[in-house]
């Protein structure tokens, strides 16, 4: 029954959702922004269930006096530390939760963002090594856009700017449409399985 | 109700059908205000014949699917190689990580696939008795995954191996979810990895670290942009619609795998498009075009 429930739901909101899109009535932008609203304040409820999650696991690690026990503490009390600084300071400028915030978080953030350029530079040796005809083609494309992107591109040959356009304008444009039109069918053909109440992945598989 | 009947399947296709066009009227029947320029939208007519037509094709060919017709589809290596990374995972001892990605929900239809796959996968580790680790920055995504992978473990009968704490919310912050789950894979080493789902920045950052720790990388997006990165850094890649059939697939379901089908009637309409449309301007014949769609 909770199953069967949840099916009706999916197809009665399914429904009414692609209804909504085709009306201009401010009927239906009313139930639109309600729904959007309810789905807020479920995700909110979903957080918080989420937060106690971790709190419980990292928990039980700390108590186990397991060898994560060290970093169980460290995210234990980074996250006892903002609730208290959140609800004795508020979180507007100049707060303390907004300065633990600018200045032990953010530079935390950037600091792991700041390995993408490590990354992206070993993931590009592995890719361009041209061990087949496709990455030969991988390769001599990509040699070509990034030198077409520098001054040194253009100071070779005025070509190779031109060129580099080209590829990025015409054969990888194709390519990346092609995939977005596929993607395209695949979404729709998705929630269309959804609303028809053969795609129950949101069940859990039931 | 597993799902709905072949009957309730017709009745919500022709209500879909009937309905979005008729919308007015639905709308003047809930009392609703009319705006000035009136209730439907006219502006989005193509859109409705676009949903009338895919609406049309899927019941076409799940008509066709439950009269046996046969539904040829090419096999996907990623898939075809999930029992050998999941082998491989459990010959070392090691945990498999399935990351589903910081930038999708479980109202995408990217993680919906996803999730699908993720049944086969807990169906596999839970039949080798392997480590399934789920780290999610989504609470909503950890709960249909819980029941994904218990559901998985009963079905190969083994209930036991589930761990709803392998399964788990992280961080809900995107690079403070990628260094969680770089940590998981530093330290737990895993055989195989799975990144299949929508991903933004942080995908590179965790396909590297998967290559460093030595596993086998499967991943699959609809995120063009991240693709790219997937493919150089990953063993074996969906690419973009991929997951989607590799959801239909792992299912086995033939009404789902008709949709594919359906999609392909789709396709080759796109393309009889593109190319109609390229002939016109090829031959400068755009007012054709111009009177079709009346701008």
């Amino acid at each position: 029954m909770r199953d069967r429930l949840a099916v009706i739901t999916a197809i009665v909101a399914g429904i009414f959702m692609t209804v909504q899109y085709f009306l201009t009535s401010t009927g239906a932008a009313t139930a639109y922004r309600t729904i959007l609203a309810w789905m807020q304040i479920i995700f909110s409820f979903a957080l918080l269930v989420g937060v106690l999650g971790v709190v419980r696991i990292h928990g039980k690690r700390f108590i186990a006096n397991s060898s994560e026990r060290f970093y169980a503490g460290v995210l234990l009390a980074g996250v006892a530390l903002m609730v208290v600084l959140g609800f004795t300071g508020g979180i507007e400028r100049g707060s303390p939760f907004l300065w633990v915030f600018d200045n032990w978080q953010a530079p935390m953030q950037s600091t792991v963002f700041s390995l993408l350029a490590f990354y992206v530079a070993s993931a590009a040796y592995r890719g361009f090594r041209a061990r087949s005809g496709e990455s030969a083609v991988l390769v001599i494309a990509a040699l070509i856009v990034l030198l077409g992107r520098v001054p040194l591109g253009e100071w070779l040959s005025p070509y190779i700017p031109d060129t580099a356009d080209w590829v990025l304008h015409v054969p990888a444009l194709a390519a990346k449409r092609a995939i977005l039109i596929g993607i395209g069918l695949g979404m729709i053909s998705t929630s269309i399985k959804v609303i028809l109440g053969l795609e129950r992945t949101y069940l859990g598989g039931r | 109700m597993r799902s709905l009947g072949g009957v309730s399947t017709v009745v919500v296709i022709v209500a879909l059908c009937v309905v979005v066009p008729c919308g007015s009227v639905l709308a003047q029947e809930m009392g609703a205000s009319a705006a000035d320029d009136g209730v439907f939208d006219m502006r989005r007519i193509p859109e409705v014949i676009g949903i009338v037509l895919f609406v049309a094709a899927l019941g076409i060919a799940a008509y066709l699917a439950r009269r046996d017709f046969p539904i040829n589809l090419r096999s996907l290596p990623p898939l075809n190689a999930v029992d050998d990374a999941v082998g491989r995972a459990t010959e070392q001892g090691t945990p498999v990580v399935y990351i589903t990605g910081w930038g999708g929900d479980m109202a995408r239809p990217t993680t919906m696939a996803s999730m699908v796959v993720l049944g086969q996968v807990a169906q596999r580790t839970a039949e080798y008795n392997c480590r399934l680790m789920l780290p999610s920055h989504d609470p909503l995504v950890v709960s249909v995954a819980q029941e994904t992978v218990s559901q998985a473990a009963r079905a190969v009968g083994h209930p036991d191996w589930y761990r709803s704490d392998d399964i788990a919310f992280v961080s809900q912050s995107q690079l403070g979810y990628s260094a969680a789950v770089d940590g998981i894979m530093a330290r737990e080493r895993p055989g195989a990895v799975f990144l299949l789902g929508t991903f933004e920045g942080e995908a590179l950052i965790l396909a590297e670290t998967a290559n460093r720790t030595g596993a086998v990388t499967i991943a699959g997006t609809d995120s063009t942009i991240q693709l790219s990165f997937l493919l150089v850094a990953c063993d074996f890649t969906l690419i973009g619609e991929e997951l989607f059939a590799a959801s239909g697939i792992v299912s086995g379901d033939r009404r789902i795998l008709s949709a594919i089908m359906g999609q392909d009637w789709l396709r080759y309409l796109i393309i009889t498009l593109i190319i109609v449309g390229a002939a016109l301007v090829a031959f400068d014949m755009t007012d054709i075009g111009t009177a079709i769609s009346g701008q």
